[in-house]
């Protein structure tokens, strides 16, 4: 059975259709990719499987529950965590501090939760930064925050919004690491990425997006090989 | 007053539109107009008609200068800042006029245009059949200004992407600076117009603010066509409220209003704020 | 040392009445726990949970109002009518909370002022809560604490407001150490990024605007005994919503100790200005308090609590520089 089920999914900003008729699945454990240009509706298709907007028509599922009009707050306690494009710490906060509002989903006791926090800070490698401010650290630290957030909710699916977007290039092979153990620990993640070459690494399936569509949903040697999405997405160049 | 609603709100709403900021100190803008308004037809003898652009250059002077003296330093700052530095400015400019031009209520005295028309069967003040055509006029100008010419667009531009104007290259201190100018000269206008038939007084600021506040929310933040809309239908609610309930909750109706509006309507999480 | 210190500010804060006994101090005492009361109460949902209201008052008169009523038609004591007023104020604050919450920031603020305007308005117009002629609390005598008059001494006065303003505190202190303290001031920085781990924003925004509207009823109700006379004009105008904001950010928002300080500052200084310029310098002192906000605004947006964090910061990092080259 699929932890995430997405059916026929549209959503339309004014007259424009940022996600038409998307369907896809995650199962338990997987690690799937989304691709497409700028535009494509990947940031808009986590804001509606997450709760932040509402589909025009469509559902999404998880784990068999219908959670299409459901608040984000409501979906994150279903065991789904998402990070954001454009970060968004609590900049006033420490990076403990953060994290602990994500590990009061699930207690509310403040050292339980700084107990939990000091964990997913741990796993992410941010320990030594628990201190820190949040609006003190680089963008690299910061994305390893947002994960250390998301985790502490102890969710079952991690939608990541652009891991290695923005980073400095020495900080990336880390943060790819990072992925692979969570998913090594059998977290489920969707992954948006605009560096193919680590997505068709990393990723068990890849889906991409043109316009709102999906056009295509394969493994990542046949997304390589799709004519739709080399013509799409890869351009002109790749084929040279 | 619909139309005299839309050109006190539709300062507002330019420079909320140009940089996310409400300025509290709008209704002061408006009273001070009023004042310069009242002065240039006591010292000087100029009618309100025609003292209309003397307040918007008045205006337009002043919101240059708090541009300059108070926003541009605040711009960037927590929200609190904000909403606090242009209610000082309030404030302070509310008893500035206490202060130096004292409590009395003062009216201007026999303008040009007095007496009542009949409208179809209701009698209606020519100052504010005037005064609502005037409003009209301004607004217009304003629209074809925003519109039509280079600085306008540029202008437009800027409130609707800071990052992207500036890349462009246009100045965009220069365009903050210029939607304060410009939206000082709408309630400088509007200020001179209201003169002709409303007390003049230090306070007289604070009704006309809420109601400018309302009409910006309903018309949409920054949208100025949006804005005319907004500031006839409150002129128009609050008309009717004052015929069928008692005056004094009239202006409770129109809040009544923007509160239903924000309740059927609101913004969205991801709305732009 | 810190401990001595603080020692020393209680005892003196509760010796103060023994040693001035003269009303004008003590008069002066009490506004400052007062409205260090008050804006404390904002702090919870403003300060803390970010969300200005600048309608605050509304919660000051229904206590006032509250209170005085029951006294009028049931002979009540105030001390049943203080949680009577602030139940009644946490009901109106979740029913005002419902259609707000939904606006952020700058538009918060100003559905805020207007549903302040509507109450006042709707009090002006009620003649059964005595209209724009207000109300008298009943005169009760001799002077009881059960009713809460003292006609003779403040001296009991003084101690209540004393008392408003550490149960305020302990809520603010408790309120912090919690989860829900953390929880507040993540929907501060980001209610969006609260939202996706977990928060649910909108309830956690009512507990803070019931919290700090309680609060505020407390403080109307004791407003009302203390000068026996309550009208929309005084208990319910925007200024008052405006001044109670003024001085938690004077003092420093988000901070426990930021609005008593700010009370500590202002409330001496417009009473002594009102003493000094009397009715003639009315606006002259206003437009200081105006030139005053705006400065504040504008150059230390985080108040005198921040100036002060500020201070020590330099001075820990020029000790610091001092002992790294010397060693």
């Amino acid at each position: 059975m699929s932890l995430l089920t997405v059916s026929g999914l549209t959503k339309r900003f004014g007259g424009v259709v940022a996600n038409r008729d998307i369907s896809f699945t995650v199962r338990p454990g997987e690690l799937v990719g989304v691709i497409g240009p700028n535009g494509a509706g990947k940031s808009t298709l986590f804001d509606v499987i997450t709760g932040f907007a509402r589909p025009d028509s469509g559902t999404v599922h998880v784990d068999g529950h219908d959670v299409t009009r459901l608040r984000p707050d409501q979906i994150c306690r279903l065991g789904v965590a998402r990070t954001f494009q454009k970060l968004r710490p609590f900049h006033g906060m420490t990076t403990l501090e953060n994290v602990m509002i994500g590990a009061f989903g699930r207690t509310n006791d403040v050292n339980a939760a700084r107990r939990a926090a000091w964990e997913a800070l741990e796993r992410v490698g941010l320990g030594d930064r628990a201190d820190a401010h949040a609006r003190g650290l680089s963008t690299g630290q910061r994305k390893r925050l947002e994960l250390a957030r998301a985790l502490a909710t102890g969710p079952r699916l991690l939608l990541l919004d652009e891991v290695t977007g923005g980073v400095d290039p020495g900080a990336i092979p880390g943060l790819i690491a990072l992925v692979r153990e969570l998913h090594a620990r059998g977290l489920a993640l969707v992954v948006i990425e605009h560096n193919m070459g680590v997505i068709m690494d990393i990723a068990q399936r890849v889906v991409a997006l043109q316009l709102g569509e999906v056009i295509a949903d394969a493994p990542p040697a046949d997304i390589m090989r799709d004519q739709r999405v080399i013509d799409a997405y890869l351009g002109e160049a790749w084929r040279v | 007053m619909g139309f005299v609603y839309a050109l006190v709100a539709a300062g507002l709403s330019l420079i909320f539109g140009l940089m996310e900021l409400v300025n509290f100190a709008h209704g002061e803008f408006l009273m001070i107009a009023m004042y310069v308004a009242f002065f240039g037809w006591s010292l000087g003898g100029i009618d309100p008609v025609l003292g209309a652009p003397l307040g918007a250059v008045a205006l337009a002077a002043l919101g240059w200068a708090t541009y300059h003296g108070v926003i541009r330093h605040i711009l960037s700052g927590p929200m609190l800042a904000q909403i606090f530095a242009t209610f000082g400015l309030a404030v302070f400019l509310r008893n500035m006029a206490h202060f130096v031009w004292g409590v009395d209520f003062r009216t201007v005295q026999d303008p040009w245009l007095s007496g009542r028309v009949s409208l179809g069967g209701v009698f209606v003040g020519l100052p504010q059949i005037s005064a609502s055509v005037a409003a009209f006029g301004a607004f217009l100008a304003l629209y074809l200004f925003l519109s039509r010419t280079e600085t306008g667009l540029a202008l437009t531009a800027t409130a609707q992407d800071r990052q992207a104007a500036s890349l462009m290259g246009i100045d965009t201190e220069r365009m903050f600076a210029l939607g304060w100018a410009i939206g000082g000269a709408c309630v400088g206008v509007a200020g001179a117009l209201v003169a002709m038939f409303f007390y003049i007084y230090p306070d007289v600021g604070g009704t006309f603010a809420l109601l400018a506040y309302v009409t910006v929310a309903l018309g949409g933040f920054g949208n100025v066509p949006g804005t005319l809309a907004a500031g006839v239908v409150v002129g128009l609610v609050e008309a009717l409220a004052g015929l069928l309930i008692p005056p004094a909750f009239k202006y409770s109706v129109v809040f009544l209003l923007y509160l239903a509006v924000v309740l059927w309507r609101p913004q969205g999480l991801f709305g732009r704020f | 040392m810190k401990r001595a210190l603080a020692a020393i500010v209680v005892l003196a804060v509760l010796a103060f009445p023994l040693v001035f006994a003269r009303p004008f101090p003590r008069h002066v005492m009490i506004m400052i726990f007062l409205y260090g009361a008050l804006a404390t109460a904002w702090n919870v949902l403003a300060g803390y949970c970010g969300q200005i209201s600048l309608g605050h008052a509304v919660y000051f008169g229904i206590g006032a109002y509250t209170s005085t009523l029951l006294i009028r038609e049931a002979a009540l004591t105030p001390w049943l009518g203080m949680p009577a007023g602030a139940a009644l104020a946490v009901l109106v604050s979740q029913v005002i909370g419902y259609p707000v919450f939904r606006l952020r920031g700058h538009y918060f603020a100003i559905a805020t002022i207007g549903v302040g305007e509507i109450v006042q308005t709707l009090f002006i117009n009620w003649d059964w809560a005595g209209g724009a002629r207000g109300l008298f609390v009943p005169i009760k005598r001799p002077d009881s604490l059960l009713n809460l008059q003292f006609h003779e001494s403040k001296a009991v006065y003084y101690y209540i407001a004393l008392g408003l303003l550490a149960l305020a505190l302990g809520v603010t202190h408790w309120l912090e150490r919690s989860r829900r303290g953390y929880v507040f001031r993540a929907i501060r920085e980001d209610q969006d990024a609260a939202a996706s781990v977990g928060v649910h924003v909108a309830r956690e925004k009512h507990v803070a605007i019931a919290v700090s509207a309680a609060l505020t009823a407390l403080g109307g109700t004791f407003w009302a005994q203390y000068v026996l006379f309550i009208d929309p004009e005084s208990v319910f105008p925007l200024s008052l919503s405006i001044l109670i904001s003024l001085v938690a950010v004077l003092g420093g928002v988000g901070s426990l100790w930021g609005p008593v300080l700010g009370a500590a500052i202002l409330v001496p200084l417009s009473e002594g200005t009102r003493v000094l310029l009397g009715g003639t310098g009315k606006a002259l002192d206003l437009v200081i308090y105006g030139a005053l906000i705006m400065l504040i605004a504008v150059f230390q947006p985080s108040g005198v609590i921040g100036l002060a964090r500020r201070f020590r910061r330099d001075r820990r990092q020029a000790t610091g520089a001092a002992q790294a080259s010397s060693a």
